[in-house]
């Protein structure tokens, strides 16, 4: 009883000065700053339509490099955690019963349209909303469908290993180039387009290309990793 | 804008009280799908404050791929009802109080 | 009338949503319970981040075929960039601490806090 009252304290006082910061901020005012810079700079200089990538991609493209490794560190980190040696005549099994018909041939008409999709999403990244990150998470979902429907499908490890590294070192590839050049770190060197067009913007769209394919890599390996891990009726030990 | 009220209060009850539910409910099969009804609505307020990348973000990630984690989670612990109770050797020696 | 409505609308479901986040993560003993107020948490952190990026009758910050050359207004774009960076970190932190969970259930066999206290030793 006393510590319901003692979190409900907590929380009030949380609570109380959340709502008296947040107060002073006046709802849709137009007090964009650098935002402007952005938006004017965006369409005339980069030719780029959308305006939130070329943010995330160009103007504060290290941060995006912390985050792809953050989530690099994620699935190393969850993957070496579940690891759990094999005993003799151990066998990795999925599901005690095979899906119905019915999920099998939907899911195999909808697997390529997924990936369709997604590839879609993350090559028109500067043009429309959407980009890298998007683009992966759903062809990761695509895959996520081919493994909860069929029992014998499997990842092969080592070429989503292999796929998500390259896809790595050509981000790094692309921004060492610009110190080469004798320019920053992750400049745009090569030249921009129109706008609109499908080819501009410099090297916006190959880093969001290869962002795109580590992600996919990386999420598909994290979901076959947590869905091979036995079930706790396998599991007596200790 | 005015049009928008109604759709707006309808989606801040959604919002809070698929929130609540998925605290107190004791099941937790049901609180990861009130999770993922709680990720939903936010894709949808996203998508009215006129930010489309980050609703497809969200609507992503928070639905798809942060429920499936949960659900695989839950099958390998095998814990369907929240806020276990005892063992049965505290149990006698507690006299049945939680 | 209208911008007090949306105000309140707004910043009410972030601070109400991070509220219930933090109770969940406070006083409840199933290990699952606790992450999923963490993940709730973080949704409302990035609803917050988002409404005050928000400029009256703005539209989206993208230059199709319609829009390029005249003069209209647009919502902030640099709130949208870090948001969606954090939307991704959040998913991260909620996958390992999951792969956490499983590996104590696995060790102790139950996923309640208090047990596993008691079973130190």
């Amino acid at each position: 009883m006393m510590k319901r009252f003692f979190i409900f304290l907590i929380l009030a006082i949380v609570g109380y000065y959340i709502v008296d910061v947040v107060s002073q901020i006046p709802f849709g005012e137009n007090r964009v700053n650098v935002g402007d810079y952005y938006l004017d700079k965006s369409p005339s200089e980069l030719k780029v339509s959308n305006t939130v990538t070329a943010i995330v991609v160009n103007y504060r493209g290290f941060d995006t490099l912390g985050e792809v490794t953050v989530l690099f560190l994620a699935a190393t980190g969850l993957a070496s955690i579940m690891f759990r040696r094999k005993r003799k005549g151990e066998k990795d099994i999925r599901a005690k019963k095979a899906s119905s018909r019915i999920i099998q041939i939907g899911s195999q008409i909808l697997f390529p349209i997924i990936i369709l999709l997604g590839a879609y999403v993350f090559i028109h990244g500067h043009l429309s909303p959407g980009g890298g990150f998007q683009g992966g998470v759903i062809i990761a979902t695509a895959s996520l469908l081919m493994l909860i429907s069929y029992r014998k499908f499997k990842v092969n490890h080592s070429t989503i290993s292999w796929i998500e590294s390259i896809a790595g070192i050509v981000f790094v590839l692309l921004g060492v180039t610009g110190l080469i050049l004798g320019k920053t770190f992750l400049e745009n060197f090569l030249p921009t387009g129109e706008l609109n067009n499908l080819l501009s913007g410099g090297i916006i769209g190959i880093i969001y290309v290869a962002v795109g394919f580590k992600v996919a890599a990386e999420l598909t390996g994290l979901i076959d990793t947590l869905l091979l891990n036995n079930r706790p009726e396998a599991n007596k030990e200790k | 804008m005015n049009w928008l009220v109604i759709p707006i209060i309808v989606l801040v009850i959604l919002t809070i009280a698929a929130a609540i539910y998925a605290v107190i409910s004791k099941n937790l099969l049901y609180a990861v799908v009130s999770t993922g009804v709680v990720s939903l609505g936010l894709s949808m307020f996203f998508f009215i404050l006129q930010a489309p990348d980050v609703a497809l973000t969200e609507a992503a990630i928070g639905v798809a791929l942060t429920t499936i984690i949960f659900i695989i989670t839950i099958r390998n612990t095998t814990e369907i009802e929240c806020c276990d109770e005892k063992k049965s050797k505290i149990d006698v020696k507690k006299g049945g109080e939680k | 009338m209208m911008n007090e409505f949306l105000m309140i609308s707004f910043y009410g479901t972030a601070i109400a949503l991070i509220l219930i986040g933090l109770y969940a993560t406070l006083a409840k003993k199933n290990l699952l319970k606790i992450v999923i107020g963490l993940s709730i948490a973080d949704s409302g952190l990035n609803l917050l981040f988002m409404a005050i990026g928000y400029v009256k009758d703005g539209t989206a910050p993208i230059f199709s075929a319609e829009v390029v050359g005249k003069n209209v207004v647009m919502v902030d774009p640099v709130p949208q960039a870090l948001v969606l960076t954090a939307i991704v970190i959040g998913f991260a932190v909620t996958a390992v601490a999951l792969s956490l969970v499983m590996r104590l259930y696995r060790h102790h066999n139950t996923a309640a806090i208090d047990e596993i206290k008691n079973l130190k030793w």
